[in-house]
């Protein structure tokens, strides 16, 4: 069973929790500290940027993130070996790599090495589904789990190509934009039900989680899960307690709580 | 799509899903375009009444051999550029957009895009590296006071590639509105193919323009190549005839050195801004900076097709160097009294090489912009 059908079993029924980090941001052992900090703080699920040069799905907060890491000489190939020891640290939490196309193209052997340092997904920012499919294809013979975007404005020929061709979960976001747009609290039901009903892996809502409330609003939407970047990157930029801080996003999550 | 957006293997639509209904969009109102005759009909006038076309073909009077020069120099805007800009402002109009978004590096491609949001009446927003911003100052007026707002964009190296970033980021937030009026032959399907079209009017004017005058097809025909949107346009018509196409990029300080953009003969495949093509990067697939001392060459990919015709040898790319560049430009001022933009200037370096070395033939130069922009740099630097 995947890392991620496991963490679902697990939480059944409780909303999953994801944190977002850029890898090698500011540097890589404060990295390493931090990725145990979110899951220390309770992250279901960890999803972890490879910076890239030129981030277009990406606001600021992220960029300046990528850049840090970039400017401290940080390799994609430190990159892996940051999953790979948060693997042996942490055995069953699922890792996701977020990236771009051309992380992915530029070194052979990309997603090999991604899925041997046990990444268990990955979603490539810049990979429309009508371009998916040799990446995708490669990814099922490498053991990675493909994962692609939803929004509100994808029509249903492309959720019906998400539910065939990726696995793990659906990433969804509730209104255009880039990481860190706000969604202003309010997550879109209807693409959650779409998604669902195409049979596509289970929704999860990214862009403009930042609070609590935030949460409990994606959740009620339908989703099974969030995933928090932005504000988590934001907070450790400025030396915060990301810990408590996904501690106390991730308490809206559990099904006591998110009925109250 | 109803287009495949490929070059053979290269092209594509590498874009956030939430882009796709966007350029889905553009791509039937582009293909809608093509068939409507009232369209051309609107175009063909901005082109002729407002635009001042047909450019001229100027046969080299003095300059050694058989030069002749399209003269995009002399279009509205001092370059080719306003081809395309009235093209897809037309677009912009059929579907039903209020504002355009551009990026721009010296400020030729926002100057032709204040341009036609001026003529159209779209608001219209410049993203400029913050870097650029502050080294054409002139351009930054030129384009304010035709109505368009200029950012300057803090991200990455502050230059073109990062105002590209930020254009297609504001997009993805804005499309319902909003037209991203892209300045080259590059990017996203149905960039690459439906700027070439627009542009296709350079060649297919010069094709007959030579015809009357030499009698015959020229042996050669020459263009620099950035994005490539000047050499594509002027290649376009000619592709199927029996002669050779040459892009020039710009080799910088030297091709051997790390200051060029010479994305074809330097870089390597990959993906940048929506598409599959060379790109000049290091082994992680980070893109690097460029040099060039045309602002217009100083970009870290190419359009996809020329990246195709490259891979498949129907045209060959070749390098000018700043100084070579330099002195053509000063050799055409000098002998032939025309100032041409550095973009086209390694054009014409290349053909005067040649021109030596096979003085018979007969060769066609696209002359894309005229060198006002260039006047004060050429001043430091000459001088």
């Amino acid at each position: 069973m995947s890392r991620y059908q496991a963490m679902f079993d697990r939480l059944d029924g409780d909303g999953a929790f994801g944190a977002f980090l850029m890898l090698g941001d500011p540097d890589l052992e404060t990295s390493a500290r931090l990725l145990d900090a979110v899951v220390e703080g309770g992250a279901d699920m960890v999803e972890v940027g490879i910076p890239f040069s030129d981030p277009v799905a990406d606001g600021p907060v992220i960029q300046a993130a990528a850049q840090r890491a970039l400017a401290s000489g940080v390799r994609v190939g430190d990159c892996l070996d940051l999953i790979a020891s948060f693997r042996n640290r942490h055995p069953d939490v699922p890792v996701g790599i977020l990236t771009y196309a051309n992380i992915v193209i530029a070194r052979s052997g990309f997603i090999r090495d991604a899925a041997e340092a046990g990444a268990d997904s990955l979603l490539i920012a810049d990979v429309p589904t009508i371009e998916a499919t040799p990446f995708t294809l490669e990814m099922e013979q490498a053991g990675i789990e493909p994962v692609l975007i939803a929004a509100p404005n994808t029509p249903d020929a492309a959720l019906q190509r998400i539910a065939s061709l990726s696995k793990a979960y659906t990433y969804c976001v509730s209104r255009a934009g880039i990481t860190g747009t706000h969604a202003g609290g309010q997550f879109d039901a209807g693409l959650i039900e779409r998604v669902k009903r195409k049979g596509a892996p289970p929704p999860i809502f990214g862009f403009g989680i930042s609070r609590p409330e935030h949460v409990r609003a994606a959740l009620s939407a339908g989703a099974e899960g969030v995933i928090c970047g932005s504000a988590i990157v934001d907070l450790a930029s400025r030396h915060g307690d990301v810990a408590s801080f996904v501690r106390s996003l991730k308490e809206v999550t559990r099904n006591d709580s998110a009925a109250e | 799509m109803r287009l495949s957006g490929r070059f053979g293997r290269f092209g594509g639509c590498y874009v956030p899903e939430i882009l796709v209904p966007a350029l889905e969009e553009l791509e039937g109102a582009f293909l809608g375009s093509q068939e409507d005759p009232v369209f051309a009909a609107e175009l063909n006038d901005l082109l002729a009444n407002y635009a001042g076309r047909p450019t001229p073909l100027t046969r080299c009077r003095n300059l050694p051999g058989n030069i002749y020069l399209k003269r995009e120099d002399l279009l509205h805007g001092g370059a080719h550029k306003t081809n395309q800009v009235l093209g897809q402002g037309l677009l912009a109009k059929r579907m039903g957009k209020t504002r355009l978004i551009a990026e721009t590096g010296a400020g030729q491609h926002g100057v032709a895009t204040a341009i036609v949001g001026a003529l159209l009446g779209f608001e219209t927003v410049i993203y400029m590296g913050a870097e650029d911003v502050e080294r054409q100052q002139l351009n930054v007026f030129r384009m304010r006071l035709m109505g368009a707002e200029v950012i300057p964009v803090e991200s990455g190296g502050r230059t073109l590639k990062d105002a590209i970033n930020e254009a297609l980021r504001d997009w993805s937030a804005s499309f319902e509105t909003t037209h991203y009026l892209l300045g080259t032959a590059a990017g996203p399907h149905p960039f690459p193919t439906m700027v070439r079209e627009f542009q296709r009017v350079i060649g297919r004017e010069a094709r007959t323009q030579i015809i009357e005058q030499l009698g015959r097809l020229p042996d050669v025909v020459i263009a620099c190549v950035g994005g490539g949107s000047n050499a594509i346009g002027l290649f376009a018509d000619f592709i199927n005839d029996d002669l050779r196409l040459i892009g020039v990029e710009a080799a910088g300080r030297g091709l051997d050195s790390e200051e060029h953009g010479a994305t074809l003969l330097r870089g390597t495949p990959g993906i940048l801004h929506g598409a599959e093509t060379y790109v000049l990067q290091d082994p992680d697939g980070q893109v690097t900076d460029t040099w060039s001392v045309s602002a217009g060459l100083d970009y870290p990919a190419v359009g996809p097709e020329h990246a195709h015709l490259k891979e498949s040898g129907r045209a060959q790319y070749v390098g000018a160097t700043d100084a070579e560049a330099l002195a053509a430009f000063k050799a055409l001022a000098q002998r032939e009294g025309i100032l041409c933009a550095f973009e086209s200037a390694h054009a014409l370096a290349h053909a005067m090489k040649l021109a030596e070395a096979e003085p018979e033939i007969a060769i066609l130069v696209g002359l894309s912009g005229r060198g006002d922009k260039d006047v004060s740099q050429a001043q430091a630097l000459i001088a």
